[in-house]
């Protein structure tokens, strides 16, 4: 048996009380592809960023070819043959491919004789790997997938042999991904070794040699991958048994609350984000849109949101409503019984700063329960947090904490709480369970199907496609600002609306 | 969990800034060869130590409360507005108009017009700016510094050209009617019979002053537009959200903003110069910043601070009246306060958050 | 107007336009590594300061100038401290250290000399002297005299001190810089992503203390050149706005420095003329406000900033500290 290129001994690192990385040992082998699953704030990234030199652990040691080594900062890392793609990439939007391969990697202090070598590089490296890009494209003018190839361009020019791909495939078609993946089997056939970290069951299962499951900051299993199912791996993920299914009775859809048709949206940088959506969600039914990130369910989102403008017609319970953003914004929205509980919690949902009683009024300020006269009316305010803390369950209950102050998954009770009491007759759902706990999550989801049962219109936007197949009574599915088709969770399959979310229509092979 | 009890935030950091700036500025006294403890001496007795004294500290005050709160209200919409200097420039244009314009019966009525004028024209001078920030993305700040040379020139231009009266070389204005007059502390207090310095300058103004407080407190902590202004400064995408029109916001906080900085003059250039001259907010508006860092951008803080700033005022004109150190010693203060309170504040910061994390171990 | 006097303005325009062009390549610098610098001012009359006193004191005028480099860069490690290690406001720490320089330097002027906030005149071997290039009419009777071309010889390109040449070959050599050397790419990729340059192995840190050193000892030899070369001797508040000038001909230049050369000839033509009001009302035949033109800088800045002429696009990352992040 060969000996592991690299290994993990022991490593734990906390932040403050939060220990993120538990006595974690690992081992992978050269040559081969292993992937590291776990949930959202398993710790996946926290021990990736250890081996790239970003944090420092507390205690354990890190073993490349049976040599123990400091990584003290990317450098160290770069020099240990450690390459990294993180999930955002880190390139300088300005520069061109050429200019970012060779940043931080030049030969001499001029320029040219860098650049010059590396564009010849560069032509090996596409040679050998099948990683063609132009040298001399912008990076702000290629697509995501291109970039994506940039980033392994960066680590093979630096010569990595670990090559560690943070979820790379959040931002891909499921074709993309698909040609990524051809891309790391070669260079597996070419000796490197790669880390796959992601959440994504499907892609362990459709490349990985061996994978390892973290939970909770802890290493809890590594397995090889032909030995293992993925009802196996969901189970080691979470600690228990998941229960994918969401109780519901079947919906009895009523009438039409809010129709869209050929929906259009262009973004600030004249990129049309939407090219013509239709859509109808009836009173008392759940429209989930499944799609990748980014091809227009945020747009879609914020328009009906009135966050931005748009081109069509909406209309909400037969009566149109204005997208030009003229006459209306968020506001109005929430006046025609609109609620919204945004994709990002953090940068959108929440005032972080603002204690959880101001963040109760947010967007609902004006409402007449929470002001009297001029002033607002705090002390309402106050009690009537007090009580959709109790009634959501929200810890600490405690109206007086900012809204930094409280985990992932009650920040998003708050926000939920907030939207859902308001008794919308329409709700617009963005990727309600990100970043949330597994007790929370089932709990959003109750609540969402609680709703749709006093007869609301819910329309829930979810990259993830679980909770598209489980919580919707009717899916579409959205490809480049556009919707691709239409189906009954009951009568589809995650294949089939895979081939959907790649743009490809009807039945296909 | 909040790194520290929030008595530290509001009291503790601010006076720890403030030490680091006396101490600093203790050291350039001494390099300058004087003792700083007879000048923080001589600083007390010509800054508090007579009703005299009081009477041009709260003068000082009195400005600095205007344009500390001016500069406050834009902060809390995530607006760092340097331009509070040109708007009391041109809120002065704005007293001298109406005091010069308009015959007024009493100086009760004529101070509402004054500041009616002074805040119009001070708001609107804001206006340019915020409109551009926030319709065409231009930085605020360096528009803002950009608007208060074009301010100092116009007001330069108005007075040599258009407002100064026939025949006189100073480029000032005619000093205002008998009417405009303000009611000085002497003349205030007089009518309760309490004894007053009547030669100092502090006058009704700090009264508007203190309401001006009180009032920016109610905007910000109990209206609905303070919660909007409140949230826009927090995050820009999340008052999106809400349906709060950033457009709105900063433009309507950019010119109270500027409204509060202009009326800065109902002190200095009605109830004290009774005229307009060159230059008459002398740096005031810039004191605005060191004011609402220190005070934390809260009407009460900023009060206190003005207060502060007053009395650094006062004492530093005694200071080079009596011990030949220049005025300018106020401004190396300011800007250690403005250095300590707002730029380096994370070094304050971090230090007493490690302190009281270790402090909090400590005890567990 | 006759072409001498043209001469003359365009003459007097290049002496104005010099510290402008140092401030505003200091400027450059800085804010291509994503640090915004408004403390330009500041800098300038500290080092105008020292380097006046130095060379009042010692006689020296190489001195004046490395003493008020000096000065420069103490208030470039303020600025480092606060906008990279403790990842303060870079605006609010610009302020702080300009109001710190208008404070100091007359507190310490006054005591130092006692001349009501000045240096003491210079003159000789403290002072930058212009260099009379080989041939050149020094006699303004002479020159009158002379054909045109050796007029613009003599009036225009000789008879300048060191520092203005100097500051027109650093714009060739800021631009070879930015575009050619390695540092130039790492100090441009700073400014628009640090992360990428963290992630590429590389000190975000180190290179963005070196743009602000950089932009310390440009900011140091534009004020020893008012104090010691422009003018004889340190007067209080001499730089009278010229680095938020340069501020604002780094934005007129859309942070390139060729740009940053004509915005800078431009807004010291500018000065120039607001000096000489009285050829411009004879060649306009118009009374011109001198307001207007001491205001013209600030409102072209602002046209510019409005985006109406050409859209200014600074760094991505200036103004933002940098803060590890996945």
């Amino acid at each position: 048996m060969t000996d592991p290129v690299l290994e993990l001994s022991g490593i734990s690192k906390a932040f403050g009380p939060v220990q993120a990385n538990k006595n974690i040992s690992l081992r992978v082998m050269p040559g081969t592809i292993h992937g590291i699953i776990g949930e959202n704030g398993a710790g996946k990234s926290t021990l990736m960023s250890i081996l790239y030199g970003f944090y420092k652990a507390d205690s354990g040691t890190i073993r490349i070819k049976g040599r123990e080594i400091q990584i003290a900062d990317s450098q160290a890392a770069i020099a240990a043959g450690i390459g990294m793609v993180f999930q955002h990439f880190k390139l300088v939007e300005n520069f061109t491919v050429l200019e970012n391969v060779v940043l931080g990697a030049e030969d001499g202090r001029l320029l040219r004789p860098s650049l010059a070598k590396a564009r010849a590089e560069l032509k090996a490296l596409a040679e050998d790997y099948g990683l063609n890009v132009d040298p001399d494209a912008i990076i702000e003018e290629i697509g995501v997938g291109m970039q994506q190839r940039v980033e392994i361009l960066k680590a093979l020019y630096r010569r990595a042999e670990i090559l560690i791909l943070d979820e790379p495939t959040g931002v891909l078609t499921p074709a993309e991904a698909d040609q990524l993946f051809r891309i790391l089997a070669r260079l597996r056939e070419e000796g490197k070794t790669v880390i796959l970290i992601t959440h994504k069951l499907r892609e362990i299962m459709e490349i990985t040699d061996t994978v390892s499951v973290m939970r909770r900051g802890e290493m809890t299993a590594t397995v090889k991958t032909p030995d293992t199912s993925p009802e196996h791996l969901a189970e080691l993920m979470v600690g228990r048994k998941v229960l994918l299914q969401v109780d519901k009775v079947p919906a009895t859809p009523g009438k039409a609350m809010l129709e869209v048709e050929n929906l259009k949206v262009t973004d600030s940088k004249g990129v049309e984000r939407l090219k013509g959506v239709s859509l109808e969600v009836r009173a008392g039914e759940i429209l989930g849109i499944a799609g990748v990130a980014g091809n227009g369910q945020s747009e879609l989102l914020e328009v009906l949101g009135g966050m931005r403008a748009g081109r069509g017609k909406v209309r909400v319970e037969g009566a149109e409503i204005d997208l030009t953003g003229r006459n209306s914004n968020g506001q109005t929205r929430r006046a025609r019984g609109i609620a919204h509980v945004p994709e990002d919690r953090q940068r959108e949902g929440l005032i972080m700063d603002f204690f959880a009683w101001e963040n109760v009024a947010f967007g609902y300020h004006h409402s007449a329960a929470y002001n009297r006269g001029l002033f607002m009316d705090n002390a309402a305010l106050q009690a009537d947090t007090t009580a959709k803390m109790e009634r959501f369950d929200v810890r600490p209950p405690n109206p007086w904490l900012t809204a930094k102050n409280f985990s992932g998954g009650n920040q998003q009770k708050i926000v939920v709480a907030r939207e859902i009491e308001q008794g919308p007759k329409i709700l617009l759902v963005g990727q309600p369970t990100r970043g949330v706990d597994i007790g929370a999550i089932e709990f959003i989801h109750k609540q969402i199907v609680t709703l749709r049962d006093q007869g609301a219109a819910i329309l829930l936007v979810s990259v993830e496609l679980d909770e598209i197949m489980s919580l919707s009574d009717r899916i579409a599915v959205m490809f480049d600002g556009r919707i691709m088709g239409e189906r009954m969770p009951q009568d589809t399959t995650v294949q089939e609306l895979g081939l959907l979310m790649a743009g490809m229509n009807g039945k296909a092979a | 969990m909040d790194k520290m009890p929030k008595w530290a935030d509001v009291v503790l950091i601010p006076l720890i800034s403030l030490f680091l700036a006396a101490l600093g500025a203790g050291a350039v006294l001494m390099a300058t060869g004087h003792d700083p403890i007879a000048a923080l001496g001589v600083m007390i007795e010509g800054g508090m130590g007579s009703s005299r004294a009081w009477g041009y500290t709260l003068y000082y005050a009195t400005n600095f409360i205007f344009t500390g709160l001016a500069v406050a209200v834009a902060i809390h919409a995530r607006l760092f507005n340097i331009g509070a200097e040109g708007q009391a420039l041109l809120g002065g244009v704005g007293v001298a108009v109406a005091c010069l314009q308009i015959p007024w019966p009493h100086w009760s009525l004529a101070v509402l017009g004054a500041l009616v004028f002074a805040g119009l024209f001070g708001g609107l001078w804001a206006i340019v700016p915020a409109w551009l920030q926030a319709k065409r993305g231009s930085h605020i700040v360096i528009t803002t510094i950009m608007f208060n040379f074009i301010a100092a020139a116009l007001l330069n231009f108005l007075l040599v050209e258009v407002m100064k009266p026939a025949g006189v070389m100073e480029p000032a204005t005619a000093s205002f009617p008998e009417a405009t007059h303000l009611p000085s502390f002497a003349d205030m207090l007089g009518v309760f019979g309490i004894p007053f310095a009547s030669d100092a300058p502090a006058n009704f103004a700090f009264i508007l002053a203190v309401i001006a407080c009180v009032l920016v407190w109610l905007l910000i902590w109990r209206t609905r537009l303070g919660y909007e202004i409140r949230a826009f400064g927090h995050s820009e995408t999340g008052a999106r959200y809400a349906g709060i029109s950033g457009v709105k916001i900063i433009v309507i906080a950019m010119v109270i903003s500027g409204a509060l900085a202009g009326m800065m003059s109902v002190n200095n250039v009605m109830g004290e110069a009774e005229r307009l001259v060159l230059n008459s907010s002398e740096g005031a508006g810039f004191i605005g910043i060191a004011v609402a860092l220190m005070g934390r951008n809260h009407p009460m803080g900023v009060f206190l601070a003005a207060v502060l700033f007053g009395f650094l005022y006062q004492g530093g004109a005694q200071l080079s009246f009596q011990l030949q150190i220049p005025r300018e010693m106020v401004t190396v203060i300011q800007a250690l306060v403005i250095l300590f309170t707002g730029a380096l504040d994370q070094m304050i910061r971090g230090t007493l958050e490690r302190a009281f994390l270790a402090a909090r171990k400590w005890r567990a | 107007m006759d072409f001498l006097t043209l001469l003359q303005i365009l003459d007097a325009s290049l002496r104005l336009a010099t510290p402008l062009l140092l401030a505003c390549l200091a400027g450059l610098f800085s804010e291509r590594a994503g640090i915004f610098d408004i403390g330009l001012e500041g800098k300038m009359l500290v080092a105008a300061f020292l380097a006046g006193a130095i060379a009042a004191t010692s006689g020296n005028v190489w001195l004046g100038l490395l003493a008020g480099i000096g000065a420069s860069l103490m208030l470039s490690v303020v600025h480092g401290l606060a906008s990279i290690t403790f990842r303060g406001n870079q605006l609010i720490s610009g302020v702080a250290i300009n109001f710190f320089a208008a404070g100091l330097t007359v507190v310490a002027s006054q005591s130092w000399f006692g001349q009501g906030g000045r240096t003491p005149q210079l003159s000789g071997a403290a002072r930058f002297d212009p260099i009379i290039w080989p041939g050149a009419i020094t006699k303004i009777k002479d020159l009158r005299k002379a054909d045109p071309l050796d007029q613009a010889y003599s009036e225009l390109l000789s008879g300048h001190a060191i520092i203005v040449y100097a500051a027109l070959l650093l714009v060739p050599l800021s631009w070879w810089v930015l575009y050619r050397t390695r540092f130039g790419l790492r100090l441009r990729a700073v400014g628009e992503n640090p992360a990428a340059v963290d992630t590429a192995g590389i000190s975000v840190v180190r290179l963005r203390y070196s743009a602000v050193l950089i932009c310390g000892v440009l900011c140091g030899i534009a004020g020893a050149y008012l104090s010691t070369a422009l003018q004889a001797g340190f007067v209080k508040d001499m730089t009278a706005g010229r680095g938020y000038i340069a501020l604002a001909a780094l934005i007129f230049a859309k942070w390139r420095p060729w740009y940053a050369l004509y915005a800078c000839l431009l807004f010291g033509f500018l000065q120039a003329l607001a000096l000489r009001p009285d050829v411009l009302e004879k060649a306009i035949g118009l009374k011109v406000q001198v307001q207007l033109l001491d205001a013209l800088p600030y409102i072209l800045t602002v046209i510019i900033l409005a985006g109406f002429v050409g859209k200014a696009i600074p760094p991505r990352a200036g103004g933002e500290p940098y803060v590890k992040e996945r």
